[in-house]
C-alpha cells in the first residue's frame, strides 16, 4: 500500500539542491559492497549564539527549521531535543492523515499540510510510506450522522473529496465491520474521506532532519532546556508581558538568540512558563496499541467516535489502535489495563472476527488539549518568543503545514493569514475554533 | 486505575468525574474582561503537585486533592468539600 518507487522518482529530479540522493542503484550498490551508510545529520558542537533557536525536535520543529532554510534562507538555527529526534509526540502517535475538519479555518490549514505531505516523499528524497488508503469515520447516533452531513458540506465547499456514505458502502470498503445494525451502537453511516490515509511517521522526522541538516541546521540531541532567558518583562527575571527573549539555559550551557520557539508536546506549559507565558492548556496522555501482525484485511482507516477508537492496519499487517485522551491531566505515560480493557471491548463491537487476535504492545504521548481542540500558533506577549503548541491529538496529521507557516511567521514578523485564526489572543477575544466535533474521538 | 482518596474512602477514577484546576472564580460584576478570560481558559498544568476538583458521582459531591501529575501521588486528601460546583 506505501507509494511504490519514490525513491527512483525523486532521483530523477535535479540534483544539488537537497543532501546527497537516495536512489535503488545506490541501494544495490551499498548492498553488494558492504559499504556503510554516512551519517544522516551532522554531529556538531553546540555555538554560543544562533539566530533561532527551536525547542522540541519533532515533526513540528524539523519542519519548522527545514522552512526556515529552504524557504526563507535562514540557516543559524538550532534544533534542541531533551532525548532524541521523534522521541515525543512525533514517535509515538498512530500515523492517520486527513483534512475533513469541521470549520473553514481547520479545513484550509489540515487540507494544506495533506498536500506537503503528497509530495513529501520527492522534496525530501526520502520515503515516507504514504498510503492514501481512505478514511472513515462512523456514525452510530443520528446526532452523529448530522455533524457528519455538516462536516461533509463545509468539506465540499473547500474542495475537499469528503462524503456521507451509507452502512452498505462502509460494509464494501472494510467487509470486517459489523454493518448488521444488531450491535448496541449500530454504524448508521460514515463520512467517507479518499484522500485520508497513514504515512511512517518516522520517516518523516528523519526526512526533515536530513533536509535541514543539510541546509546547515543543527540538531543537538539529549540537549536539555532548562530555563529561557528574558529581559524587560513584567514578571520575574524581565520575564513575562512586555519583554523580550535573549535566549536558552540549556543542559549544555547558556545559547544566546533573539527568537526562541516552543515546538514542545507536553511540555508546553511547562516551556511556556519559562518565559512567563500563560497557555489555555492541560496535558493528558492518549494511549494506543499494536496486535500482533496478520495479512492484510482492513484497505482503509476506520474511527469511531462514540467507541472513542480508531484502527489502522500497517504495512506490515499490524492492527494500530488509538483512543481517546485520558479522562485526567497527567504527564505519566505508563498506560493502564482499564484502557486495553475498554479499547478491546469497543474494536470487537465493531469487528467481532478478530478476538483471537494478540495485542502486542501498548503505549501512550502526551497532548496538549485546548478548549477549542484547535492550535495555539505564532508570537506571543513577549518579543522573540513563539509557540506551536496545544496539538492535542492532531499534531502529527498538521506536521509540514505548521512548520511552513512557523517559519513564515518568524522570519516575514507577521502571521500568515493560515495561522492568523490559531492565535492566542483569541482566547481574550472570544472567537475560539471550535473543532471538537471533528478534532477529537472521544466527544 | 487511578484510587482517588475521596471524603467517603478511595475510589476509582473511573467512578468520578474530573473537573480541573482548583480555580477561585471572580466575581463577573467587578472583575476585567481579562481575568474572566484568565479564570475561563488559562491553565497552570504543572507536571508535579496540583490542587484539582473531581465530583463523586454516586454521593454527588464536588472535593478538592492534591495530586503529582507525574507520579500519581495523593497528599492532603482531607481537603473540605467544596461549595461551589465547577472550578470551584
Amino acid at each position: 500500500m506505501a507509494t511504490p518507487s519514490s525513491i527512483v522518482a525523486g532521483a530523477r529530479r535535479k540534483l544539488g539542491a537537497g543532501p546527497p540522493r537516495y536512489s535503488a542503484a545506490g541501494l544495490v550498490r551499498k548492498g553488494l559492497s558492504g559499504d556503510s551508510w554516512p551519517r544522516v545529520w551532522r554531529d556538531v558542537e553546540l555555538k554560543s549564539s544562533y539566530d533561532v533557536v527551536i525547542i522540541g525536535g519533532g515533526v513540528h520543529g524539523l519542519a519548522t527549521a527545514y522552512y526556515l532554510a529552504t524557504n526563507h534562507g535562514i540557516t543559524d538555527v538550532a534544533v534542541l531535543d531533551k532525548a532524541y529526534l521523534g522521541s515525543g509526540g512525533s514517535g509515538r502517535n498512530t500515523a492517520i492523515v486527513r483534512s475533513n475538519y469541521l470549520t473553514p479555518e481547520g479545513v484550509a490549514f489540515y487540507d494544506r499540510s495533506l498536500t506537503l505531505y503528497n509530495t513529501m516523499a520527492t522534496d525530501l528524497n526520502l520515503n515516507v510510506m504514504f498510503s492514501e488508503r481512505g478514511h472513515m469515520t462512523l456514525a452510530h447516533t443520528d446526532g452523529a450522522l448530522r455533524t457528519m452531513n455538516w462536516r461533509a458540506e463545509v468539506n465540499k465547499l473547500q474542495g475537499i473529496d469528503s462524503s456521507v456514505i451509507d452502512p452498505t458502502e462502509v460494509g464494501k470498503l472494510a467487509p470486517s465491520l459489523d454493518v448488521s445494525g444488531d450491535s448496541r451502537y449500530p454504524i448508521l453511516g460514515a463520512l467517507y474521506h479518499p484522500p485520508g490515509g497513514t504515512i511512517r511517521h518516522d520517516a518523516v522526522v528523519w526526512g526533515y532532519a536530513r533536509g535541514a541538516d543539510h541546509r546547515g541546521v543543527e540538531m543537538h540531541q539529549k540537549t536539555e532546556v532548562l530555563d529561557i532567558l528574558c529581559e524587560g518583562g513584567s514578571g520575574p527575571d524581565g520575564k513575562g508581558p512586555g519583554g523580550r527573549v535573549t535566549g536558552v539555559r540549556t543542559s549544555r550551557g547558556d545559547i544566546s538568540a533573539p527568537i526562541v520557539v516552543n515546538c514542545t508536546a507536553g511540555w508546553a506549559s511547562l516551556i511556556s512558563d519559562m518565559a512567563g507565558v500563560k497557555l489555555p492548556i492541560h496535558t493528558r496522555p492518549l494511549q494506543a496499541a499494536v496486535t500482533e501482525p496478520v495479512k492484510v484485511f482492513l484497505p482503509t482507516v476506520v474511527v469511531s467516535g462514540s467507541l472513542h477508537v480508531y484502527v489502522s492496519q500497517t504495512d506490515r499487517g499490524e492492527l494500530v489502535f488509538g483512543a481517546s485522551v485520558d479522562p485526567f491531566n497527567n504527564y505519566n505515560v505508563g498506560g493502564s489495563l482499564e484502557f486495553t480493557e475498554e479499547l478491546a471491548g469497543h474494536v470487537l463491537e465493531l469487528m467481532p472476527g478478530i478476538s483471537k487476535m494478540r495485542l502486542l504492545r501498548q503505549w501512550a504521548g502526551l497532548c496538549d488539549m485546548t478548549p477549542d481542540y484547535s492550535p495555539v500558533m505564532g508570537d506571543t506577549d513577549v518579543d522573540g518568543f513563539y509557540v506551536d503548541v496545544g496539538w492535542g491529538t492532531y499534531g502529527f496529521k498538521a506536521g509540514p503545514v505548521s512548520g511552513e507557516a512557523m517559519a513564515e511567521a518568524i522570519a516575514t514578523r507577521a502571521m500568515p493569514k493560515i495561522i492568523a485564526p490559531f492565535h492566542i489572543s483569541r482566547f481574550a477575544t472570544g472567537e475560539l475554533v471550535g473543532e471538537k466535533g471533528a478534532a477529537a474521538v472521544g466527544h | 486505575m487511578l484510587l482517588v482518596p475521596t471524603p467517603f474512602g478511595p475510589r476509582n477514577a473511573s467512578d468520578l468525574r474530573y473537573v480541573g484546576e482548583a480555580t477561585s472564580r471572580p466575581d463577573p460584576s467587578t472583575t476585567s474582561p481579562e481575568a474572566w478570560r484568565d479564570y475561563l481558559y488559562l491553565e497552570h498544568n504543572p507536571a508535579g503537585w496540583l490542587r484539582e476538583t473531581w465530583y463523586d458521582r454516586v454521593n454527588r459531591v464536588y472535593f478538592q486533592v492534591e495530586r503529582n501529575t507525574a507520579t500519581n501521588e495523593f497528599r492532603n486528601p482531607t481537603m473540605p468539600v467544596a461549595k461551589h460546583g465547577k472550578k470551584a
